[in-house]
This record gives C-alpha cells, sequence and structure tokens, in this order.
C-alpha cells in the first residue's frame, strides 16, 4: 500500500481552449482530405497538375472567345487580327448569329411568342404539382395546360384541343353512370373504352363541323417547322408528363388480380422495354400509319411524343412496381381494413408512399428520358443535333464544332443537372415531413 | 403477463351481451395453397361479447379474426357480419370493413400522414364526413386515448404503445360496430403493454364487441365473457374465463395453459 491518497477534489474548473490551428478550417480539410499520406498527397499534386494542364489549354480558348461574328471565315479574322498568332480562341459567334434557330428551328420568327408563352402556360401548370404549398385554384391551369400548350404550339382550330379535352370529360361521365348503376368493373370499361371511341370517330367531325360553323383559330404551323431546344422541351415534357400517370397505371396493373389486366401489362412493358428506343422511332416514322385507322394522317412530332413516352411510361412503370412493392403489406391492410376502396387506398395511403420510395428512380428515367430525345435527328427532326448539323452545312459556318456541341451538351447538362436537385430537393422535404 | 386486476377494477355495468347475433360463422373453412388452415369453424358472437382467442403460433387465430373483414379469403362455409354476408361483392365487403375496426400487431399507421389525418382519413373518405367534423371526432377519440396533444406529429415521433393507442382511436373513427384485435401487444415493450391494454379494457367496459388475439391471459380474465382455444386450424376449447382457466378441459389446452402460465 502506497500513501498516496485516492480522494481527489478539483479546486478550479478548466476553461474551453481554442483547438491547435491543424485541427481547424481549411488546414485541417487539407490535411484530411489531400494530403492524410504521402501517396495521397502525391496524387493531389499530379491532379493539380492536370487541372492546370487542362486549364491552360481551355481556358484561353473560352476566355477569348469571339462572340460576335457572323461566319467562322470572319472569326479567324478577328483572331488573327487581335492575337499573336499563338493563342487559339473559340468562335461563340455561331451561337449568337443562330441563336433563334437554335432554340426554335425553323418557326416562324413573327410567330415566337406562342412557344415562349406555351412554355409560360407549362411552367404555372406545373408549379402547383412541383410546390404543394401553392394554392390549389393553379390546378385549373394545370388542367388546361396540355390542351392550351398544344393549341399554342401547333395553331390551327381551336376546337380540335377543345374536342380532344371533351373525351376525358367523356371518360368521367362514363365512369361515374357506369359505376354507380353497373358495377365498378364495367366502370372502368367504360371509362377506357369510350373515350377512345369518341377520340376515334366522333371526336375529328365534331371539331371540323364546329371550325366550319364558328371558324376561331390562329396560324397552323406544321411540325417540321420544329426544331432546336423548342423540339427536345416539348417532345421530352410531354413524354415526362404524361408517361408519369401512364406508368403509375402500368405499375398498378401488373400487380392487379386480374389476370387479363395483369398480362397486358406485362406484355405492353416486356416488348416495349425489349426493343431500342431507335427501333420505335423508326417504327413511329414508318409503321404507325398502318395502325391508325384510315385518312387520320399524324404529324410526326406527335407519333414521336407517343412513342417515346410509351417508351419512358414502361420504364418508370418498373421503377415505381419497386416502389410498390417496397412498401409493407401491413399499409395495404390498414388501408383496407378502414374501408377505403382500391381506388382510394392507392391514391392515398399507397402511391403517396410508394411515389417518395421512387423518385430517385423516376427522375433518373426522366433525365434520361431527356437525353434521349436527341436520337429524333436519326428520323429527320430537327432537334438541337439536327439544327448543329444543319448550320455546319451552311457556308458560313462550314467546319465548326466545337463551340456548338459545347453549347448543346451545356444546355443539356443545366436542364438534367435541375431535374437532379428538384429531386434532392423532393426527398428531402418529404424526409422532413415523415419523419 | 401483464396483471391487471391488481392495480384497477374493471367496470362491468355496461358489458351486457344482448341475443343479437354480431358476427355469424357457419362451418368455414381455408385453405392457404394446399394447407388447410382453417378447418369447419362455427362461431356465433353476440353483440357485446368480448372473446378472447389463444393458441400456440401458427393455430390459425389471427387468419380467423382476419376472415371476418376479408383481409383473408375464405373458401368454404359463411360468414355474416351484422346481418351482411360477406361474398367477392366488394361493394359488401368495402361496407363490413368500415363498420368492422381493426388493429394490428404493427399498427399500420399511415406514416406519411399525422396523427390526425391518419384518424380524419377513412371518416372523410369512406363516410363522406365533412373534414371539421371528422377532425372533432378524431380529437375526441385521441382524447379517449390520452393522446391529444400529439394529433399534429407524424407516426414516427410517437413510441409503440402511443401508436397502438392510435391505431385504436383511428378505427374508433369510423364508430365501429365490432372491433377486431390482431395481437395488439405482442410488438410492445413491457411497460407499453399496460397503456395499450388499459385503453382495450376502457373500450370493453363501454360495451364494444370485440375479438381480440393475444397472450394476455390477465386481459382475458379481467374482460373476457368466453375464451376460444385455438389449435391446429380447430376451435379445440370455448368457456368462460374462469372455468378455461382453472378447470381446462381438453389436454391440448391444459399443456398450452401450463406453459404460458408457467414462466
Amino acid at each position: 500500500m502506497s500513501d498516496t491518497p485516492v480522494t481527489y477534489v478539483r479546486t478550479q474548473m478548466l476553461d474551453q481552449q481554442a483547438p491547435p490551428t491543424s485541427e481547424v478550417g481549411p488546414v485541417r480539410w487539407m490535411r484530411e482530405n489531400l494530403f492524410s499520406s504521402p501517396m495521397n498527397a502525391i496524387l493531389t499534386i499530379l491532379s493539380l497538375y492536370v487541372v492546370y494542364v487542362v486549364i491552360s489549354h481551355v481556358g484561353p480558348w473560352l476566355v477569348n472567345g469571339i462572340w460576335d461574328a457572323d461566319s467562322l471565315s470572319e472569326c479567324r479574322e478577328i483572331i488573327a487580327a487581335t492575337g499573336d498568332g499563338h493563342h487559339s480562341a473559340a468562335c461563340f459567334g455561331v451561337i449568337t448569329a443562330r441563336w433563334h434557330q437554335l432554340v426554335f428551328g425553323y418557326y416562324p420568327s413573327e410567330l415566337y411568342w406562342r412557344p415562349v408563352l406555351a412554355l409560360v402556360v407549362f411552367l404555372v401548370g406545373i408549379a402547383p404539382v412541383m410546390f404543394p404549398s401553392l394554392p390549389r385554384k393553379l390546378y385549373i391551369v394545370t388542367m388546361a395546360a396540355p390542351f392550351l400548350c398544344f393549341w399554342l404550339l401547333w395553331g390551327g382550330s381551336i376546337w380540335f384541343p377543345i374536342a380532344i379535352a371533351l373525351g376525358f370529360g367523356v371518360g368521367v361521365v362514363a365512369h361515374k353512370l357506369l359505376d354507380a348503376n353497373v358495377s365498378s368493373l364495367a366502370g372502368m370499361i367504360g371509362a377506357i373504352l369510350l373515350p377512345l371511341i369518341y377520340w376515334l370517330y366522333i371526336c375529328g367531325p365534331l371539331a371540323g363541323g364546329l371550325a366550319s360553323i364558328i371558324p376561331l383559330g390562329i396560324e397552323f404551323v406544321p411540325s417540321r417547322s420544329f426544331g432546336g431546344f423548342m423540339l427536345s422541351i416539348v417532345i421530352g415534357l410531354s413524354a415526362i408528363v404524361i408517361s408519369l400517370p401512364l406508368g403509375i397505371l402500368l405499375a398498378l396493373a401488373r400487380r392487379s388480380d386480374l389476370f387479363i389486366i395483369k398480362t397486358c401489362a406485362v406484355v405492353f412493358i416486356e416488348v416495349i422495354r425489349g426493343i431500342p428506343l431507335i427501333v420505335w422511332l423508326f417504327t413511329a416514322q414508318l409503321l404507325l400509319n398502318y395502325f391508325l385507322p384510315p385518312g387520320s394522317s399524324f404529324d410526326l412530332t406527335l407519333r414521336v411524343i407517343i412513342m417515346v413516352t410509351l417508351f419512358a411510361a414502361a420504364y418508370i412503370a418498373e421503377v415505381i412496381r419497386g416502389g410498390l412493392a417496397a412498401l409493407p403489406k401491413g399499409q395495404y391492410e390498414g388501408a383496407d381494413s378502414l374501408g377505403l376502396n382500391y381506388w382510394q387506398s392507392m391514391q392515398l395511403i399507397v402511391l403517396p408512399q410508394a411515389l417518395k420510395i421512387s423518385i430517385p428512380g423516376i427522375v433518373n428515367t426522366f433525365i434520361g428520358l431527356f437525353k434521349d430525345t436527341t436520337l429524333v435527328v436519326f428520323i429527320g427532326l430537327f432537334d438541337p443535333l439536327g439544327i448543329a448539323s444543319a448550320i455546319r452545312a451552311t457556308t458560313e459556318w462550314n467546319g465548326i464544332y466545337w463551340e456548338l456541341f459545347l453549347f448543346i451538351g451545356i444546355m443539356f447538362f443545366i436542364s438534367c443537372f435541375s431535374m437532379g436537385r428538384y429531386s434532392l430537393y423532393l426527398e428531402k422535404k418529404l424526409q422532413r415531413e415523415h419523419r | 403477463m401483464v396483471e391487471l386486476t391488481q392495480e384497477r377494477t374493471v367496470d362491468r355495468s355496461h358489458m351486457q351481451v344482448s341475443d343479437e347475433v354480431a358476427i355469424e360463422i357457419r362451418n368455414m373453412n381455408k385453405w392457404y395453397g394446399t394447407f388447410h388452415v382453417l378447418r369447419d369453424i362455427d362461431l356465433t358472437v353476440q353483440r357485446g361479447e368480448r372473446i378472447v382467442i389463444c393458441g400456440p403460433s401458427g393455430s390459425g387465430k389471427s387468419t380467423l379474426i382476419r376472415c371476418i373483414n376479408r383481409l383473408e379469403e375464405h373458401q368454404a362455409g359463411d360468414i355474416i357480419v351484422d346481418g351482411t354476408e360477406l361474398s367477392s361483392d366488394l361493394k359488401n365487403i368495402d361496407k363490413i370493413r368500415s363498420e368492422v375496426g381493426m388493429c394490428f400487431q404493427h399498427f399500420n399507421l399511415f406514416p406519411h400522414l399525422t396523427i390526425l389525418e391518419n384518424c380524419t382519413l377513412a371518416p372523410i373518405w369512406v363516410r363522406n364526413t365533412p373534414k371539421k367534423e371528422a377532425e372533432e371526432i378524431a380529437m375526441h377519440f385521441l382524447e379517449k386515448v390520452k393522446i391529444p396533444d400529439q394529433a399534429h406529429k407524424y407516426p414516427g415521433m410517437l413510441s409503440g404503445g402511443q401508436q397502438q393507442r392510435v391505431a385504436i382511436a383511428r378505427s374508433l373513427c369510423m364508430k365501429p360496430r365490432i372491433m377486431l384485435f390482431d395481437e395488439p401487444t405482442s410488438a410492445l415493450d413491457p411497460e407499453m403493454i399496460k397503456e395499450v391494454l388499459d385503453t382495450m379494457i376502457e373500450l370493453a367496459e363501454e360495451g364494444m364487441t370485440m375479438l381480440c388475439v393475444t397472450h394476455e391471459m390477465g386481459f382475458a380474465q379481467a374482460v373476457a365473457n368466453r375464451v376460444i382455444f385455438m389449435d391446429q386450424g380447430q376451435i379445440v376449447e370455448q368457456n368462460e374465463p374462469t372455468e378455461f382457466f382453472n378447470n381446462p378441459q381438453s389436454e391440448r389446452t391444459q399443456l398450452f395453459l401450463s406453459q404460458i402460465i408457467g414462466h
């Protein structure tokens, strides 16, 4: 036994002290992330060198870029006149000179306000869906937006989009009447079949008749005038907006207990998914008219939109099916035990949760879909890449490529990156709310 | 097992069994694939009865009460709930489900809705109750299960016992005539079991018709007027609780009781 006393009483409390400089701020960050070991230090220095080399080559080219030239030769003259002859410079003049063409394609320049207005209508329509805190009255715009945008973009008689919209009214009325008076299955079949019959046989003559009685409309713009980013956005956004509800229905159908509905969904999804998009686009271009009733010649852009939509819907359906499968069985049973019917439990309980789980997958599919719209260049539509080829074929800009493709790439990146950010925002928001 | 009778006396004044039949099950059979899970079940439940169903796991007790609101489909025999026969008619099924409340082992609250929204959902959508009225009803029942102050939280923020009480309140908001409980306390910590059982006892005191699958024998003794013992998909023995616990007739029941009371 030693004599050291075991008891100890602190007489003075220690104040908090600042940590050593190597443990805070940028110094610590660099030590941890860049120079944590000799190997890492070497790699860091090597990477910095690579970054330097790239920037020192590309930087001046970007910074010295010529923005006001009307042709490639003019641009080169300016570079030769200003530089010392050794420095390269980009000819961004092609973007300023052909800006309208890159954005609107061959859309008549006096009608540029129409696609712009259509975009505004679309954004107002989509706003209440994306940000639920906005007033619910905006949903009126959401419902009208598809038809209004269609009419603004293509023009023509106003009766045609109205007649198409009436088809949905036919569906709702048919569902209500049959569901109440016959059975819920009859209501469902009626809600699908009657509008289809209406659209195929009544819609056209009705719109034509109304147009001949009260001719009301704006100048018609054919699809071949569509081009540039406007075309990508029209195809991409239509496909995104339509494929989501379609994909949800397909996913529900694939999990249905009804054999025929389930089989149809499985066959549809597997066939669409199993064949490359470009094949479907060629089908849209060459074959689709054979399947439509005789006499109805369908616009090529519309055909492409339909094909891209169906293609995306098949993917979305599978993504959402994953979300549905991830939901515990108890949620379905909880909804059932309260007496909610199938559609109520789907709408109120199952889909909100399944969609939340599926958000990353859905947005991933949308981003892929938006980029895939560039494939339409192969069936002769002038998407940004098609326009770029057309610009490069002119005498003024023959020989330019980096600047155009860089610009197109950046535009696509901005669109896709913002979609990705929105999905992150949504995920975080829902996470917060449900916790 | 939680001893209830020591801590509170159960008021039996309203626990009257009427002659009216609430549920009638006749010769009901059910198979899972080729497995015969329920065999020749005959059971009549009078209005106001409190029935506890017990038995070893896999004996079909959960399946039995899940057949009553058609969460499981029976293949033979009849089930008549509140005068409505259960068939494949979807409208009948939804009607029965809105009359029969159910509480699950894992609560099955909707995690994306607040407690209040969980409770008002079915009254608003199934009964077309105006939102304001539905909220008043919900608050009334949330007060009854003693968690009105949690109304605006999400289920994930509550303890298991609180969640189960919300689940009970959610069912009560539909003003059900019959309540089914499928092992309501099996997923709970011991100290939370009591708060849930207290809520269930209160419900029994008000004369609710209850079918309860549970291993809480204290609860059975305190409130049940009939205990049913099931094994291998059959009703092996049923009796009033004192007789059932003190004087079990079948060998199988004796073995089961000795095992659960023994520890």
